[in-house]
C-alpha cells in the first residue's frame, strides 16, 4: 500500500507539499513516485534564491531507468535545498516525506495551496492509474 | 561462452614493455620548445603485441554478435552483415583515399555514391538523397531542420510544433527539441494505429510537421497513413518518415507514395552495414521536390559521364554541413555493395521473408502460450509480445525473460519498448534467419515459459551461464567509475573480495 | 536468394503454421494503391564475383601515388593487428551493449578507451565517442552552454584558424538553440589566434572559447595564454585537439594555470584509415564535475550479484531513449567499431610509441617544409612551432600547381583559397611518419616541375 500522509497536499505530478511554521513550503515526491522510479542515483536541486514560476521545472530526480522533472506546485522563491541528497539520494526512496524532502520555497501567494489536491483526491488519482 | 573475465589492458604488461615492431626508432630530436610538451606520459598500456592480440581476442569472445548468435532485437534489424561488403569497401583504392582527393582521382568512389543515392531514392519513392548524416539520429536532425528551413523560407515563422506518436522512439522528441521545436504527443489507439480524430484537433497553423514510422514501432502497418498525410498537409505541415522499419516494406511500398516529404534511412539496419558494438551507422536522408534545396551538403552530382561534388555554392538554401567530410563513406560503400547484391528483386524479397519470419514466430509463440500485444493483426517484420499476465501471476518481468534467453544462447529481443505496452518484448527475426534457428528460438521461449510456471525464483536468478551475472546498475550510477585509476586499485580490491 | 536461406519447403511449412496461403497475404493490411510497381534505378542483382569485379575496377581508378593531404584526416601506419582484431565477427557484428551480460567484451573495450582518452587529454571523464570531430565540437559547445551557469549570452568564440568545416558543423547543429557564434581572427604573420582581438571581449558576456591545437594551418597556438584568458573572464574553455599530437604536446587539462574543462577532436589518427572521409569518431572528455552534462554513451564499472566486477552502460537517464525531449542530445550511437580499433591501436603503441610517432610526424613535416622552400618562389606562410602540416605560399596559381603535381602522382596539398581567400595561392601540405626522404624528394621535384609549367 502506498503511503499518503493526510496532513500534506499533493499534485497530479506526484509531488507533496508541507506547510512549515515559518510560512515556507517543503516539497518532495510521493511514495508512489519514488517506487515507480526505483533506486535514485542522483538529484538535481534548484539554487537558493532562484525565482520559480508555478508549474516550472525546478528539480530532476534520476534513477537508473528514468530521469523525471519535478515541477513547482506554486510560484515563489527557493529558500533551501536538501544538500544531504548529494551523497545520499536514496533518502528519497527510504523516507520520501521526511528526510527525502527536495527543497523549500517561499510562495508568492500562500493561499494557492488550498487549490492543491488533498490526500483523498491524490489517492483517487492513483486508483485511476491502476490497470 | 567463456566464464572467465579479462583483466584490464592496463593491468597487463610491465613498465617499459613495448610492441617492438610498431615502435619508431628513437633517433630524432624533438623540434618543439619544452614548454609546449607533456610533462608526464598518458595512461596507455605498456604491453607486447602478443599481449594485445590475446587480450582483445579474449574480449571479443565475451560478446554476443550476429556472427555467433540469433539476435531478434526489434527495431534494430540484426540481419547478417555480408563479409563481401566489408572486403570490397576496404579495397585499397577506397580505404586509402583522402576525403580531399581531387574529383579527377575519385571517380570510382563518386560513382558508387551517386548510384547509391539513386537506388535509395528509388526504393523510397523520393527525388533526391544526401548521404552525409552519420547516424539515424543525425538523419532525424537533418529532416526536422529541413522542415523548419522550408517553413522559414516561406516566411511561415510560427510553425514550431512537431507531432510525435506516443509510441515513438526517444530520438524523435529529442531531435525536435534540438531543432528548437516543441513536441506534441499523438496518442495511439488500442488497435495500433494513431488516433486520427485527435490528430485533427492537434494540427493547426503552428504545425511544422509530424514524425512517423511505418510500419510503426508497435510492429503494425499504419493503415490510415493516407488520412494522416491529408490532415497534416492540409494544415500546412510536412511528413517525416523515420526509416527504422523500412525492412518490412522494402520493395513493396514506397514512403514517397504514402505522402512523406522527407525520410531518413538507417543503412546499418535495412542495408546491413555492421553494428560494430554501437556504430558507425549512417542515416542517409531522402526528400521530395519541396525539400530538395535544403539538403545537407556535399551531395554527389553527375555532369555527362563525370561525377562531381555538389556543395553549398550550388545549394545556397542547404541547411549546411553535418560532418567535417562527407559522412561515413566506408558505411556507404558497404550499403552500396549490399544493394547491388540484392538487386531489384532482392529488395522485395527482404520485405517478403522478414515479414514471413516475423509472422511465423508470432504464430508459434502464440501457440506456445504467449500473449500478443495486437492479436488481431498481421505482424510487419516485427511484433510485440506482452508478459503482463505472467508478470502479475508469477511476479517476473520482461527483463527476467531476456536474461533467461541469454543463458540459452539467444540475444534477447528489445525489452520495454514500445513504452505503451507493459512488460513487452519487441521481436524482429529478420529475413536472414533460417526456419531451424527460429524454431530454436521458439523452443527456448517455450522452455522459459514453462520454467516461469514451475519455478519463478529461478528465472529471477538469470543469467547464470554468462561471464557475469546481473550487474548493479544503481551502484554504477551512484559510484561512478568510468575510467581506470591505478592509485584507486587498493580500494577496489577490498570492495571486490566477496565471492564465496 | 542472396542471404535468405529459405527453401520452398521451409516457406510452405511456415505459411501453414501461420494459416496463410501465400506470402502476399501477409501484406493485406497495406492498401493496394500503395503497393509499388517496380524499382527504376535498381539494377538486377550481382553475384559476389560480379560486384567484386566492378568494385575492383572502381577502386583502381582512385589509387594515387603519394598523399600529402591533411586538413583534418591523416595518413598513419596502422598495425595489421588493429583491423584483424576489429573485424572479428564478435566485435564487428555485435550490437550496442544494452544487455550488459552479453556484451562484456565491447563494454570493457569502451571502458579502456574512456580511460585512455581522458588521460590523453589530461581530463577526468570521457564518453564512449561521438560521430566525428566536428560534431563532437558541436556537442561540446552545447555542453558548455548547459554547464556555464554564470553566462547568459550563449555566445561562443570560435577561432578563424579552426578548421572551417568544424565551424560550419557547429553552426548547423547549434542553429536552432539560440547560440551565437563569433569568429576570433588570426594573426596574418603567425597564423595563430589573435590575442589582442580576444581582449575586445574582456568586458562582454562570453559563454565559451574554443581553442584548436594544432589549428587548421598546422600551427601551434599559445594555449596557455588562451586558457588563462578564459579562466580569468568566466569563460568556459573548450580544446579541439589532434589526439596523436597529444602523445607529445601538453594536453588541454594542463593548459595555463588550471587547464580547460572540455576537450574534443577527431580520433581518426588513432588507427582509423582515411577511408574516403569516414567512418571516423569524435572524442569528448571533461572534468568530473561536468559528467552529467556529457552527451553520448558512458560505460561504468560495477559489481554483479556475485560481487564479480563487470561493466555496464551508465547514466542512461541522460540519453534519448529515457529522457526523450529533455535529453542532453538526440544521439543514439557511438562509433563502436572505430573506438575498438583506436583502443587496440593505442595499446599497441603505448605511451612511448605514440610519442615517437608524434615526434616523427613533426620532424617529417619540418623536412618537407625545408625541401619545399628550396623550390624557387615557394615560401612558408606561417612559422614554427608547427605540428605535421605546413602552409606553403606559391608564386603561381595554386590550382594549376596541384593539378600538375597530381599528374606526377603526388597529391600536393589542400588549396586554402576557398577557405581563406586572403591567403591567395597557398596550399596546406602534410607529412606524417609515413613519408620517407625519397617521398619528400619526389614532392619537391613534382612541386618544382608543376610550378615551372604553370608559370
Amino acid at each position: 500500500m502506498t503511503e499518503i500522509p493526510n496532513d500534506l497536499r499533493y499534485t497530479k505530478d506526484h509531488e507533496w507539499v508541507r506547510e512549515q511554521d515559518d510560512g515556507t513550503l517543503a516539497i518532495g515526491i510521493t511514495d508512489h513516485a519514488q517506487a515507480a522510479l526505483g533506486d535514485l542515483v542522483f538529484v538535481e536541486l534548484p539554487v537558493v534564491e532562484d525565482v520559480i514560476g508555478s508549474g516550472a521545472v525546478c528539480a530532476v530526480v534520476e534513477s537508473v531507468k528514468a530521469a523525471s522533472d519535478v515541477y513547482s506546485p506554486l510560484a515563489g522563491t527557493i529558500t533551501e535545498a536538501n544538500t544531504a541528497l548529494a551523497d545520499a539520494p536514496e533518502l528519497v526512496n527510504s523516507d520520501p516525506y521526511g528526510e527525502g524532502w527536495l527543497f523549500r520555497l517561499r510562495p508568492d501567494a500562500p493561499t494557492e495551496i488550498e487549490e492543491l489536491l488533498d490526500n483523498e483526491d491524490y489517492a483517487r488519482l492513483l486508483t485511476e492509474y491502476d490497470d | 561462452m567463456s566464464s572467465m573475465t579479462e583483466p584490464l589492458v592496463f593491468e597487463l604488461g610491465q613498465p617499459g614493455r613495448v610492441a617492438g615492431a610498431q615502435l619508431p626508432r628513437e633517433d630524432l630530436p624533438i623540434g618543439l620548445p619544452q614548454a609546449m610538451l607533456r610533462s608526464s606520459p598518458p595512461l596507455l598500456p605498456e604491453v607486447s603485441e602478443l599481449d594485445v592480440v590475446r587480450h582483445y581476442t579474449r574480449l571479443s569472445q565475451l560478446n554476443f554478435s550476429i556472427d555467433t548468435q540469433h539476435y531478434p532485437l526489434g527495431s534494430c534489424t540484426m540481419k547478417y552483415n555480408p563479409r563481401g561488403c566489408n572486403t570490397l569497401a576496404m579495397l585499397p583504392g577506397f580505404l586509402n583515399r583522402h576525403p580531399f582527393a581531387d574529383e579527377a582521382v575519385s571517380q570510382g568512389f563518386l560513382a558508387c555514391l551517386f548510384e547509391l543515392q539513386e537506388m535509395l531514392a528509388s526504393v523510397t519513392g523520393m527525388s533526391a538523397f544526401s548521404l552525409t548524416p552519420m547516424a539515424g539520429a543525425q538523419g532525424e536532425l537533418t529532416g526536422v531542420a529541413m522542415i523548419r528551413a522550408y517553413h522559414l523560407d516561406r516566411g511561415d515563422i510560427g510553425r514550431t510544433q512537431i507531432i510525435v506518436p506516443d509510441a515513438a522512439h526517444g530520438t524523435n522528441p529529442a531531435t525536435a527539441t534540438m531543432c528548437g521545436c516543441t513536441v506534441t504527443e499523438l496518442r495511439t489507439r488500442p488497435d495500433g494505429d494513431v488516433d486520427i480524430d485527435t490528430l485533427k484537433n492537434i494540427v493547426g497553423p503552428e504545425t511544422a510537421g509530424i514524425m512517423l514510422t511505418n510500419p510503426s514501432t508497435l510492429g503494425v502497418f499504419e493503415r490510415r497513413i493516407g488520412d494522416v498525410a491529408e490532415i497534416v498537409h492540409g494544415a500546412g505541415g510536412l511528413l517525416y518518415y523515420d526509416g527504422a522499419n523500412l525492412n518490412a516494406i522494402l520493395g513493396k511500398a514506397l514512403p514517397g507514395d504514402m505522402g512523406f516529404d522527407v525520410i531518413h534511412v538507417n543503412l546499418h539496419k535495412t542495408f546491413s552495414t555492421p553494428h560494430g558494438g554501437g556504430g558507425p551507422g549512417s542515416g542517409a536522408v531522402g526528400v521530395g521536390d519541396k525539400l530538395e534545396p535544403f539538403l545537407p551538403t556535399p551531395i554527389v552530382g553527375c555532369q555527362g559521364d563525370r561525377f562531381r561534388w555538389v556543395g553549398e555554392a550550388d545549394r545556397p538554401k542547404s541547411i549546411g554541413r553535418l560532418s567535417a567530410f562527407m559522412g561515413n563513406a566506408g558505411v556507404l560503400l558497404r550499403a552500396y555493395v549490399y544493394m547491388r547484391m540484392l538487386g531489384d528483386e532482392g529488395m522485395e524479397r527482404v520485405a517478403n521473408y522478414s515479414t514471413l519470419n516475423a509472422n511465423y514466430v508470432m504464430a508459434e509463440l502464440e501457440d506456445a502460450g504467449f500473449d500478443l500485444a495486437f492479436p488481431g493483426r498481421r505482424a510487419s517484420h516485427e511484433f510485440v509480445v506482452t508478459l503482463r499476465r505472467q508478470a502479475k501471476e508469477h511476479n517476473i518481468t520482461a527483463m527476467d525473460f531476456a536474461k533467461a534467453l541469454l543463458d540459452r544462447g539467444f540475444h534477447a529481443p528489445t525489452t520495454y519498448f514500445p513504452l505503451l505496452v507493459p512488460e513487452c518484448l519487441l521481436i524482429e527475426p529478420t529475413e536472414t534467419e533460417s526456419k531451424e534457428t527460429l524454431d530454436g528460438f521458439v523452443a527456448a521461449m517455450a522452455e522459459i515459459l514453462a520454467d516461469v510456471q514451475a519455478d519463478p525464483d529461478r528465472l529471477r536468478e538469470a543469467p547464470v551461464a554468462m561471464p557475469v551475472r546481473r550487474l548493479d546498475e544503481v551502484r554504477a550510477a551512484r559510484h561512478l567509475d568510468v575510467r581506470y585509476q591505478p592509485d584507486a586499485t587498493e580500494t577496489d580490491q577490498t570492495e571486490r573480495s566477496s565471492a564465496p | 536468394m542472396p542471404f535468405i536461406p529459405h527453401t520452398p519447403s521451409d516457406t510452405a511449412g511456415m505459411l501453414r503454421a501461420i494459416g496463410a496461403g501465400t506470402i502476399d497475404e501477409l501484406f493485406e493490411e497495406i492498401p493496394k494503391d500503395l503497393r509499388c510497381a517496380g524499382l527504376e534505378a535498381v539494377p538486377e542483382a550481382l553475384s559476389e564475383l560480379e560486384i567484386g569485379r566492378l568494385m575492383r575496377e572502381r577502386a583502381a581508378l582512385d589509387e594515387v601515388g603519394l598523399n600529402f593531404l591533411g586538413a583534418g584526416a591523416y595518413e598513419h601506419h596502422i598495425p595489421a593487428a588493429v583491423w584483424e582484431l576489429t573485424t572479428r565477427g564478435e566485435f564487428y557484428s555485435a550490437y550496442t551493449p544494452y544487455q550488459a551480460e552479453a556484451s562484456q567484451g565491447t563494454l570493457q573495450v569502451i571502458y579502456e578507451y574512456q580511460t585512455m582518452m581522458a588521460s590523453l587529454t589530461g581530463l577526468e571523464v570521457s564518453n564512449a565517442s561521438l560521430y566525428d570531430g566536428a560534431s563532437a565540437l558541436a556537442e561540446a559547445v552545447l555542453m558548455a552552454v548547459r554547464a556555464n551557469r554564470r553566462s547568459q549570452s550563449r555566445r561562443i568564440l570560435l577561432p578563424a584558424s579552426l578548421h572551417p568545416h568544424y565551424r560550419a558543423v557547429v553552426r548547423t547543429i547549434t542553429a536552432s538553440q539560440g547560440i551565437s557564434v563569433t569568429e576570433l581572427p588570426y594573426d596574418r604573420e603567425t597564423g595563430r589566434s589573435d590575442l589582442q582581438a580576444l581582449d575586445c571581449y574582456a568586458e562582454e558576456d562570453v559563454t565559451a572559447l574554443v581553442i584548436a591545437q594544432p589549428n587548421v594551418f598546422g600551427v601551434l597556438e599559445d594555449v596557455d595564454a588562451l586558457a588563462d584568458w578564459a579562466l580569468d573572464h568566466g569563460v568556459l574553455g573548450i580544446g579541439v585537439v589532434n589526439p596523436m599530437a597529444m602523445g607529445l604536446l601538453k594536453p588541454p587539462g594542463d593548459w595555463g594555470r588550471e587547464g580547460v574543462s572540455i576537450a574534443c577532436g577527431e580520433g581518426q589518427p588513432l588507427g582509423v584509415p582515411l577511408s574516403s572521409g569516414g567512418p571516423y569518431f569524435g572524442f569528448l572528455t571533461c572534468r568530473e564535475a561536468l559528467v552529467r552534462q556529457l552527451p553520448g554513451r558512458l560505460v561504468g564499472r560495477t559489481l554483479d550479484v556475485d560481487g564479480k566486477p563487470g561493466f555496464t552502460l551508465t547514466l542512461q537517464a541522460r540519453e534519448q531513449h529515457i529522457r526523450r525531449s529533455r535529453a542532453t542530445s538526440n544521439i543514439c550511437t557511438n562509433q563502436g567499431l572505430m573506438v575498438t580499433a583506436a583502443t587496440i591501436f593505442m595499446s599497441l603503441l603505448g605511451p612511448e610509441g605514440l610519442k615517437r610517432v608524434a615526434v616523427r610526424c613533426q620532424a617529417r613535416a619540418a623536412a618537407l617544409a625545408e625541401a619545399a622552400v628550396m623550390v624557387s618562389g615557394v615560401e612558408i606562410a606561417f612559422p614554427e612551432p608547427r605540428f605535421h602540416e605546413v602552409a606553403l605560399r606559391l608564386p603561381v596559381p595554386a590550382g594549376r600547381v596541384l593539378e600538375g603535381m597530381r599528374e606526377c602522382g603526388v597529391l600536393g596539398g589542400v588549396h586554402l583559397e576557398s577557405w581563406y581567400p586572403e591567403l591567395g595561392d597557398t596550399i596546406l601540405a602534410c607529412a606524417t611518419e609515413t613519408k620517407t626522404d625519397r617521398d619528400i624528394e619526389a614532392y619537391a621535384l613534382a612541386l618544382q616541375a608543376a610550378i615551372e609549367s604553370a608559370g
